[in-house]
């Protein structure tokens, strides 16, 4: 009566990323939430420094791309935590598949439902703070590549952080300074749209970010979930 | 190898060999230390390339405290790599104290930084490539600290605390790297901490004992604070009761 | 009897303090073995360590006499393990739960099967209610409908019985005695006076 393991990790990983993403979409509502985010946080700055287009075009890269990272590591705290709460967390972590490959599929599907439409919102924030014309389309692209890093490294604090049961805070000191080099990069490749450099460089930057990340994340994602699990 | 690493992981055969080796390295530590400072501060030349004057005396500490702060992140993360991969305990102990010790002196890195610009640049604090990295490298201390007090379980932060070391060690390079990309896109300051002129040996002969003697102070601390460790941890393990026991 | 898991000298540490040591345990296939012991004395965690969870004990652990660290991927996909949560996804419907558990044993099943378990459960006609809408018992008999779905050799439940009714405890424990029965083994945790043949082992902690 024993069984042996067959393979099927393309199902396993298939199955996890649309459990998800029909999670997200049942909870449509506060797929919302970091979007709304992103705006209220950039309505701030005009009002906070100055409506002024030269003075907002002048900050408009960094503020739009900081305002994007701060929403995307709103969403990350609950990331694995209902798994956790459920323990359908635990049924993940006793499967023959290798979890680094399931954890990367939840990290996909955070991406596509906070990560991209970010991406997709952050030109029309553009326009309310006069970003310069003709670096529209990079923020975007920027964005949408970065973010996919953000995700990555941020799972892994959201995996470290969530047997702990105010873990939300903790997780954003953990995760910030990790964040650094993609934040700069990505602005980098807005700003130099902006001043008509090449924005190959820092595109290149993020590409080569974001494979570091797909590379090593997910080992680390599924270390600190088994730690975060059984300690 | 193999043996000479079961050895130094047991808690009680280490307790006794650094009982042994830790005086030299205090005697070491502060001789080398005390050594520099006199050197430093009372003979070596004062600086005029740059028209600094004494006031560059301060990269006695500050460039020390810098090289160590990064050094005990490194040292950190291999002792949480020697942790998760051979679960030798005395390699968690020593990466428990290490953070803190880490942390203090980034800070002191951070604040001999600061102080330094108030005559060079005349601020307390600019956005220079090399404050920002230890500046991030500070909260990164802060976070493996936080992490390890944050779990219930001692077992689980432990743990916890050595995968984000080792995360952060990876990051540390592609930080210190993107942040000198970041500072010469924006290069505010005529001049910084990083392109010196090549420094006259009586400057730097001092500088180098004392690069000595902090590092001779972080493994002669990090042995007696892992001792205690030790203790704490092992308190009610059968040799350390008995070793209270003579010890009254 | 085939022999199934085997635990030799096995010892657990946790903050500096042993919950058991020098345990041995044999759990043989048509055996239902029950641990027992007051709380705090590592129940839960015996039951995380023998379901291959924990990475940190000592002693040694053998499935089919083959040390468990080497055929962990054999070990994993014939054992079926039941937690203290049930493990099911409120925003699911109870078929969409049980879909997944089989997907990420790399086997799609078919929705006749999936149905075919909730009716056993008594969970006819909940099929596509989403689960946050059922009671806690409802939830925990979508989690034992995995029992009936999937065929695996030895099953690790951790309280299995907890808000459960009479006749769902009733049903549940027949399930076990069949399975043991059909070559089957079942290691638990239960407050529950279990009336069950074949008789069960008990194994106490602490």
């Amino acid at each position: 009566m024993l069984d042996t393991p067959q393979g099927g990790l393309w199902v396993a990983f298939k199955a996890t990323l649309k459990r998800d993403v029909t999670l997200m979409f049942r909870r449509r509502g506060e797929l919302l939430n970091p979007l709304v985010f992103f705006a209220l946080v950039v309505t701030l700055f005009p009002i906070g420094i100055s409506p002024d287009p030269a003075v907002l075009s002048l900050i408009a890269p960094g503020l739009l791309w900081v305002a994007a990272l701060l929403a995307a590591l709103l969403s990350l705290d609950s990331l694995f935590r209902t798994d956790y709460d459920d323990g359908s967390l635990e049924q993940l972590l006793l499967t023959p598949q290798p979890l680094a490959v399931l954890g990367l599929a939840k990290v996909a599907a955070h991406w596509l439902f906070t990560g991209l439409p970010l991406a997709i919102v952050a030109p029309l924030l553009g326009i309310m703070l006069a970003l310069p014309a003709g670096s529209y389309a990079v923020l975007s692209l920027s964005l949408a590549i970065g973010s996919a890093s953000l995700s990555l490294i941020g799972a892994i604090g959201a995996a470290l952080t969530v047997g702990i049961a105010r873990g939300g805070v903790l997780l954003s000191l953990l995760i910030l300074p990790l964040y650094i080099p993609v934040l700069i990069f990505g602005v980098g490749a807005v700003q130099a749209a902006i001043n008509g450099d090449g924005i190959a460089a820092h595109l290149a930057m993020l590409g080569a970010l974001l494979a570091a990340s797909l590379l090593l994340a997910p080992w680390a994602i599924a270390a600190s979930l088994r730690i975060s699990i059984n300690g | 190898m193999w043996t000479f690493i079961h050895k130094w992981g047991s808690p009680k055969w280490f307790y006794a060999m650094s009982a042994r080796v830790q005086p030299w390295c205090w005697a070491v530590s502060l001789l080398l230390i005390a050594t520099g400072t006199v050197w430093g501060l009372a003979f070596a030349p004062t600086e005029v390339n740059q028209g600094q004057g004494d006031s560059f005396r301060i990269i006695y500490v500050h460039v020390p405290a810098a090289f160590l702060a990064q050094s005990v992140f490194v040292s950190m993360a291999a002792a949480s790599l020697v942790f998760m991969v051979w679960k030798i305990k005395v390699a968690d102990m020593a990466a428990t104290v290490m953070a803190p010790f880490g942390a203090v002196m980034t800070f002191v890195a951070l604040f001999s930084g600061a102080v330094w610009g108030v005559p060079t640049w005349g601020t307390w604090w600019m956005w220079d490539a090399r404050l920002t990295s230890m500046l991030i490298l500070l909260f990164l201390f802060l976070g493996v600290i936080a992490l390890r007090g944050a779990f219930a379980s001692r077992d689980s932060g432990s743990k916890a605390a050595s995968v984000l070391a080792m995360v952060g060690v990876i990051n540390i390079p592609i930080i210190k790297y993107s942040v000198d990309w970041w500072f010469t896109l924006h290069q505010p300051a005529t001049f910084t901490l990083t392109s010196r002129p090549a420094m006259p040996t009586e400057m730097w002969l001092p500088l180098l004992v004392m690069v000595l003697g902090f590092y001779g102070f972080f493994i002669a601390l990090t042995l007696m604070r892992t001792r205690n460790e030790i203790l704490r941890r092992e308190m009610n393990k059968r040799w350390v009761i008995d070793l209270i026991r003579e010890a009254r | 009897m085939s022999l199934c898991l085997q635990a030799r000298q096995l010892a657990c540490e946790r903050d500096g303090r042993w919950l058991f040591e020098g345990l041995d345990l044999d759990i043989r296939s048509g055996e239902i073995v029950r641990i027992e012991g007051p709380n705090g004395s590592g129940k839960t965690t015996l039951l995380k360590l023998l379901a291959g969870q924990l990475g940190d004990y000592h002693g040694e652990l053998y499935w089919n006499g083959e040390r468990l660290a080497k055929v962990r991927e054999h070990f994993l996909a014939n054992l079926l393990y039941l937690g203290h949560s049930p493990g099911v996804k409120a925003g699911l419907t109870p078929l969409e739960n049980l879909a997944w558990y089989q997907a990420l044993n790399g086997d799609k099943g078919d929705e006749e099967q999936r149905l075919r378990a909730l009716l056993h459960v008594g969970l006819g006609g909940f099929e596509d209610v989403l689960a946050g809408q059922l009671s806690a018992g409802q939830q925990r008999r979508v989690a034992l409908a995995r029992l009936t779905l999937t065929r695996r050799a030895l099953w690790v439940l951790d309280e299995p019985f907890t808000a459960i009714d009479r006749q769902g405890v009733d049903a549940l424990e027949k399930q076990l005695a069949a399975h043991a029965q059909t070559g089957g083994s079942v290691l638990l945790t239960t407050h529950h006076a279990l009336a069950v043949s074949p008789a069960v082992r008990s194994v106490q902690l602490g």
